[in-house]
């Protein structure tokens, strides 16, 4: 199977060229000018760009255990939608993803549904209980990809050294979801007016900060690397702009929301703005783009989070946290960042692709000849308005809706495949 | 006339329907005084009341108004009903509603519980009080009581003093005194102040409570619970009295005359010294009797029938 897409811009990691590119079998065969080759299908990609296909490192599938927020069906279904070609799943499932057996089940599954590529996160610690670590060298060699305790942060101290010592010497990635529990002490959203005007539980900056420094100076003492998750805080954006500035082994990742809303969102008790952590302020919004421009923030994940509409539809404070991500996630952060003149398209596709491949040390160097065509086509002129009913996520809980985003994803290609087309809708 | 269908805070009441309120439950409280307690404002009219939380006076107070009133009335105790079974708040007010009742008053310790769930019912309903959020009746006794004694709002001075952060009274007496064009000045220690609470319109933010107190028409103690101690929140009962409390001195550094509030129940020598609570200036009582009015005024205009236009 050929098929040939005529006269796009293509989207690089570093530069824009208009070009024909073919796509033979799973691999793209050839880029530039006037090709000329017979293709069982050619796509006019005229004014549209086509992208290296967007890889989601942070992502909740729910299956198994919570198959009625998601399965993996239709979480991979819900990441060609938005554009990626690859996620990679948290292990907060029931059981928790600590086990070859339950690894080996996400995988079928993602095998099963044959959409996006899905890559399994094991948990650090077995049941994400924060005691005993997982069998991480075994887990990774059966395929996971990264360790995490993400939606439940390793408590101890000493515990989040011995990960990170431990998967050191095989560099093994591991994924910190920074939260001081204690700090948190029951909190629901940011702590400030918003939260006062509104009689809600504060969660303080601190409870983040005071977490991702912990893990980066474990970090720095065992010359270890560190990955931190959704930053959400100015505070936390100067802490890994030091740390990187000597030397630690520190990337990080922040989501569509954080650099576009603030803790306005929860005026009138709208749950869909419940998230953890929670939505800040306008100065942390200005904070976390700037460090994505600047490079302090390495990758832009989705933290999708699908909830079943009565896990929100309730009072806030008993509301599941999270947001479904993964199908306005490029229209939000080309909207608020390349539009706004905060980035440009190379540097958001390294922000979507290339960072996220290599924090995760996947195949991941974009759209060249030779490499496996996983390719997203994006019709940036294109304005639309978040209707969660179109979603192909199971979880329509989103704070964007009923926003106008500009930026649609038009199709997604995965190893040469056609997974998704808007048209065919 | 009321804008509204319920009544959930005085954050999104406007001004004038405030001032309506407090018109309306003075005319009410006449009827508390008289030895005839009768009134047809709520004849053929029913009120339920649904208390997640422990209440002393309130519940008691929404069912006096209702019967002044002529209406009638059941008090759902939820620890005996089927919410016991886990029946979700949204099912229980269901049933409730469809029992035919006017008006459900509904206390939750949840910020945002009436809020959330008031589009889904036909009654009319009243916030007695959601997690720290907001008890807009408490708060318009308070103001009947103030406007009782002073003619107008305008440059009021209030000293609310105490535990700011997880009061609703607190949150509520802001919304409404700021929006009629009183002075407010918070006082508490650290931990018990919220965050940006100097940013609440109207607000004034004292170092000491001799600061909030010096000049002010109204002095208001907000109720300290026992376990903001058992949490750390202050180091001890003793020390939180002899910088936060009230006591007869600090209420002499006020205006001469002026009103001592306290939504109760108090903690003698916590908030307010065993004896000032029952000084010639405490409105304590005066408070209780004012609150039947204001609920009565109330459930009169949410149910007036020619409300809606």
């Amino acid at each position: 199977m050929k098929t040939l897409i005529k006269n796009g811009n293509i989207v690089y990691f570093d530069k824009i060229e208009r070009a024909d590119l073919l796509i033979d079998g799973e691999v793209i065969s050839a880029i530039g000018q006037n090709i000329k080759e017979t293709a069982d299908e050619i796509i006019d990609a005229t004014d549209k760009c086509v992208f290296a296909g967007f890889v989601d490192m942070h992502v909740h599938l729910r299956e198994p255990g919570f198959e009625s927020k998601e399965t993996i069906e239709t979480g991979a279904r819900a990441a060609v939608r938005g554009g990626f070609t690859a996620v990679a799943c948290m292990p907060n499932t029931n059981p928790v993803l600590d086990n070859k057996f339950v690894l080996r089940y996400v995988q079928d599954k993602a095998k099963e549904a044959g959409l996006a590529k899905v890559y399994p996160i094991c948990s650090i610690t077995k049941g994400e209980n924060g005691e005993l670590l997982s069998d991480m060298l075994s887990l990774y060699r059966s395929g996971a990809v990264a360790f995490s305790d993400d939606g439940k942060p390793v408590r101890t101290s000493q515990m989040m050294r011995l990960a990170l010592e431990y998967s050191k010497a095989y560099d093994l990635p591991v994924l910190c979801h920074c939260e001081d529990m204690d700090l948190t002490n029951g909190g629901c959203v940011n702590e400030g007016y918003n939260a006062t005007v509104y009689g809600l539980k504060g969660i303080n900056r601190a409870s983040e900060e005071v977490a991702v420094a912990r893990e980066i100076i474990i970090a720095a003492n065992l010359g270890a690397k560190v990955h931190i998750c959704h930053v959400s805080t100015a505070g936390s954006v100067e802490i890994i702009r030091a740390a990187k500035k000597l030397g630690v082994k520190v990337t990080a990742e922040t989501c569509p929301h954080y650099i576009s809303l603030t803790d306005d969102c929860v005026a009138g008790f709208n749950t869909m703005a419940k998230v953890n952590p929670p939505l800040r302020e306008a100065k942390d919004v200005e904070a976390v783009r700037a460090a994505l421009a600047d490079g302090t923030i390495d990758c832009l994940a989705t933290d999708h989070a699908p909830h079943a509409h009565w896990d929100k539809e309730c009072q806030f404070d008993t509301a599941a946290f999270g947001i479904s991500g993964l199908e306005t996630a490029f229209a939000v952060n080309y909207t608020y960042l390349v539009k706004t003149g905060v980035l440009n398209l190379p540097k958001l596709s390294a922000l979507m692709t290339k960072n996220p491949c290599s924090v995760l040390k996947l195949p991941g160097k974009g759209i060249a000849v030779g490499e496996k065509a996983d390719l997203t086509v994006v019709d940036l002129n294109k304005a639309w308005t978040v209707n969660p009913s179109k979603f192909a996520s199971k979880g329509k809980n989103t704070p964007f809706a009923g926003k106008e985003l500009f930026g649609a994803v038009e199709m997604t290609f995965v190893d040469g495949d056609k997974k998704y087309a808007r048209d065919g809708e | 006339m009321l804008k509204n269908k319920d009544l959930l805070g005085l954050k999104d009441t406007p001004k004038e329907e405030i001032q309506l309120i407090l018109d309306v439950a003075e005319e009410m409280k006449k009827i508390v005084r008289s030895p005839h307690k009768k009134s047809p404002y709520f004849a053929g009219k029913s009120m339920a009341t649904l208390f997640y939380e422990n209440s002393t006076r309130t519940k008691s107070s929404f069912e006096f108004a209702c019967s002044y009133m002529g209406g009638v009335y059941s008090s759902l105790n939820v620890a005996t009903s089927s919410v016991n079974k886990g029946e979700s708040i949204l099912d229980t007010l269901k049933t409730i509603d469809s029992f035919g009742t006017d008006v459900i008053v509904i206390r939750h310790s949840m910020s945002g519980v009436p809020h959330v769930y008031a589009p889904h019912v036909r009654a009319h309903i009243v916030n007695a009080g959601d997690g720290l959020n907001e008890h807009p009746t408490q708060a318009l006794l308070d103001m009947l009581t103030m406007r009782e004694r002073y003619d107008t709002f305008r440059g009021l001075k209030v000293a609310i003093l105490g535990d700011v952060k997880h009061s609703r009274v607190a949150r509520s007496n802001v919304w409404g005194l700021s929006k009629m064009g009183a002075e407010i000045r918070i006082c508490g220690p650290g931990t018990l102040l919220p965050s940006g609470v100097e940013k609440l319109p109207g607000v004034t933010v004292c170092a000491t409570v001799e600061e909030a107190v010096r000049d002010a028409d109204v002095v208001m103690g907000l109720r300290l619970q026992l376990e903001r101690m058992t949490k750390g929140l202050i180091p001890s009962m003793g020390e939180y009295h002899r910088y936060f409390g009230v006591d007869e001195d600090m209420l002499a550094k006020a205006k001469k005359g002026a009103l001592l509030l306290h939504p109760g129940p108090v903690n003698r020598n916590v908030e307010l010294s065993f004896d000032v609570v029952d000084c010639r200036q405490s409105m304590i009582n005066e408070q209780v009797t004012n609150g039947v009015a204001v609920r009565m005024a109330v459930m009169y205009l949410l149910t007036r029938d020619n409300k809606v236009v």
